[in-house]
């Protein structure tokens, strides 16, 4: 229970500071804290694995990935704008949004701190549940479907990124080449001008 | 399961409407990914506490494609703000008029 709370303080206050920071990589740095904290509370609930995947998967790639793109764009591109500098404009209807989801929230709490029980009986054992023997059982034969999802998730991001990506380098090479053939004109009245 | 399933219910509403707010506020669409990323991690977090609460695998399955589905539109959302915002000179999501869908 301690550890809980203690997780939860620092969750909120990770993601707090996540969203107010006023340059990309203190937010990076928050996110990274916020995840950290959320593995060891998947480890609390017995979900061994995803807590490993969460570091690996999370800290290890999106984040590195968020780190890149920020060293790309900040990098001679210009300055970020700083700051939560949308209010003003949106202040009330996002006031207005916020209101409503935690009004709905403040009820589901209400309802939903005593869930129904599930119709299909419990099929862990207390001691195994969520040990990565347990869950590679389950991913490897009884979701399987959810497992084949995955790859073909991950497929369609890969065409996507390398779509997004080989325009960019079309668009670079057609620079080049004009620039070369910028090159070569200016060389040519140089050229000219000497004969 | 000491903590009652409440206490997560609670904090991954808190988590998810952090991520809404930062998603509306923010307009730097880095810092707006991000807020993306933390509603995914709330959403995570119940559907692990709910594995717990009921001794079933297939939450757990579910949040690992939730984390496949999180990488996919973090690799995708990051390539499209390097191909939008390169050539501009300031990162500001209210710029961006190419995006015609």
């Amino acid at each position: 229970m301690i550890a809980f709370w203690l997780l939860a303080s620092i969750l909120i206050a990770s993601a707090v500071w996540t969203i107010v920071a006023h340059k990309p990589v203190y937010s990076v740095i928050a996110l990274l804290i916020n995840f950290a904290a959320l593995a060891v509370l998947y480890i609390t609930l017995s979900a061994e694995f995803m807590a490993v995947i969460q570091i690996i998967v999370y800290s290890g790639a999106i984040l590195v990935l968020f780190v890149f793109v920020i060293a790309l764009l900040g990098s001679g591109v210009g300055p970020f704008p700083a700051g939560p500098n949308r209010l003003p404009r949106i202040g009330l209807p996002a006031g207005l949004i916020i209101l409503v989801a935690l009004g709905f929230v403040v009820y589901a709490l209400s309802t939903a701190v005593h869930p129904p029980a599930p119709r299909s009986p419990a099929v862990g054992m207390p001691g195994v549940f969520g040990s990565v023997a347990d869950f590679g059982k389950a991913l490897f034969t009884v979701q399987l479907l959810p497992f084949e999802v995955t790859a073909l998730i991950l497929m369609v991001a890969i065409i996507g990124v390398i779509t997004l990506g080989g325009e960019q380098m079309q668009d670079a090479e057609a620079k080049s080449s004009r620039v070369k053939a910028d090159r070569a004109m200016r060389e040519a009245i140089l050229r000219e001008g000497k004969g | 399961m000491p903590v009652p399933i409440g206490n997560y219910l609670a904090l991954a509403s808190v988590l998810f409407f952090i991520g809404v707010a930062g998603v509306i506020v923010r307009r730097n669409p880095l810092v707006m990914l991000m807020s993306i990323e933390l509603m995914f991690n709330a959403a995570n977090l119940l559907l692990i506490a709910y594995a717990r609460l009921w001794l079933q695998n297939a939450g757990q399955i579910f949040a690992f494609l939730v984390i496949t589905v999180a990488a996919a539109e973090a690799a995708i959302g990051l390539a499209i703000i390097v191909t939008t915002f390169r050539p501009e000179k300031y990162v500001d999501v209210d710029e961006v008029r190419e995006l015609h869908g």
